[in-house]
């Protein structure tokens, strides 16, 4: 099988799945090895980039998708009457970032960042699939921690969690005040 | 005349202190608290001169900033010792300050992340084909074994053996897990991507009796028709997939 021809199969089985399709079921399936798979994948988000075709393919995780591109939106919006989709309300994006980079955190723990209670937006996120329980933690109470999902990545286009806009470090400042005091 | 003050709504008390800092363009680690406090307060009463709901969250960190307040006021003593004191008692603010900081990193990247769900809302994806129609159906669970559920089931409670003591039969101990919330989780994991090994369904932690609730919560799946159990093939993993 040559190197087009594995793409050409990629590409269908990305069509067909539609969902994220991992890079270990990929292998299996074209019976290639995982590591050569995922050069040519590469390959191929390259060539899709650089030809300008109207798909993509994104990874997540090692999960990989195929998806339509956001500056062809307003195009795709006139196939159907325009319609505002809904954002994550501001307490639970607030709550999202605090989990997304804290992970794995504790309800108490969210909640004495943000200062109040945060039952609500965890259920929105939950329900939202951007976050999932990942377990307990081994004290007393036994609380849920929790993380961010597969869903999460794509929903804010990310393609790992590495990928988070740096948090603002505060730290500089921090040491200006002692310097302040003294 | 009636006339409205239109009052920005804040996610909490925290919101609400950063905005006021914000606004008098003051260092965050140098707060005036008595200006602060004031206009915290201010803030709060007119909230409920407009009925708007205060939350209790509101009124513990008046108390605090009520709190740090008198602190300042107070002589600083016990300085005969020759010790220095730790920042926290020099500092009656830093604790405030600390999380302030903190809360404040957190809604910067909550802004940051707001701007990249803008741009991946105008992404569109494709749904799965139905490829039900090429699935065998004797895939499904009338071709397992029971007792292959049973074997898969011990298997993972020997892994958990140990871990925790035997049961104080003395008492009754309140049940940690019901089957619904346990219905609900395997439901959630099953959520991404539609099918799940049967080893997946417990976390290495799991103890004894989520194990047990775990399992019935499945049987109960299985019961009504929401998953189906497969095997690609004996002595295969155990698949649990949603039934379509």
């Amino acid at each position: 099988m040559d190197e087009r021809e594995i793409k050409a199969i990629i590409e269908a089985l990305l069509f067909v799945w539609g969902d994220p399709l991992s890079l270990n079921d990929i292998s299996k399936i074209i019976e290639v090895e995982e590591e050569k798979v995922k050069k040519i994948l590469k390959n191929m988000i390259d060539e899709f980039d650089f030809n300008r075709r109207g798909l993509k393919i994104i990874c997540l995780n090692d999960n990989y998708q195929l998806c339509t591109r956001p500056e062809h939106h307003q195009w795709i919006n006139k196939l159907t009457q325009e319609k505002d989709i809904k954002s994550l309300s501001t307490a639970a994006l607030e709550t999202l970032s605090i989990i997304a980079y804290k992970q794995p955190i504790t309800k108490n723990e969210i909640e004495n960042i943000r200062g109040v209670r945060c039952d609500k937006a965890l259920d929105t996120l939950q329900k939202k699939g951007l976050i999932e329980e990942k377990g307990r933690l081994e004290r007393t109470g036994r609380p849920i921690i929790y993380g961010t999902t597969t869903e999460f990545l794509r929903y804010f286009g990310l393609e790992t969690l590495e990928d988070l806009p740096t948090l603002k470090d505060f730290k500089i400042e921090e040491s200006d005040i002692e310097i302040k005091e003294e | 005349m009636e006339y409205k003050i239109v009052l920005e709504s804040f996610e909490g008390p925290m919101d609400l202190l950063l905005h006021l800092i914000d606004e008098a363009e003051i260092d965050i680690y140098d707060i005036p608290i008595n200006e602060i406090t004031e206009q915290y307060i201010d803030y709060i009463t007119k909230m409920e001169e407009m009925d708007l709901e205060v939350t209790s969250e509101f009124l513990v960190m008046a108390s605090t900033l009520l709190e740090i307040k008198s602190k300042m006021l107070l002589p600083q003593v016990d300085k005969n010792d020759g010790e220095q004191l730790e920042m926290e008692e020099a500092d009656p603010r830093l604790e405030l300050v600390k999380r302030l900081v903190e809360y404040k990193k957190f809604k910067y990247a909550s802004r940051e992340l707001r701007n990249y769900e803008e741009i991946q809302k105008k992404v569109f994806y494709k749904p799965k084909e139905d490829l039900s129609i090429f699935t065998k159906e004797e895939e499904e669970l009338e071709q397992i074994d029971i007792d292959e559920l049973v074997k898969a089931f011990n298997n993972i409670l020997a892994k958990s053996k140990g871990k925790e003591p035997l049961m104080d039969i003395d008492k009754i101990q309140r049940e940690e897990y019901t089957l619904d919330e346990c219905m609900e989780k395997i439901k959630r994991k099953l959520k991404y991507n539609g099918k799940i090994d049967f080893q997946h369904l417990f976390d290495n932690e799991c103890s004894r009796q989520e194990i047990v609730v775990t399992f019935l919560s499945l049987l109960e799946l299985i019961r009504m028709r929401y998953v189906v159990v497969y095997q690609e093939e004996n002595f295969s993993d155990i698949i649990i997939k949603i039934r379509k």
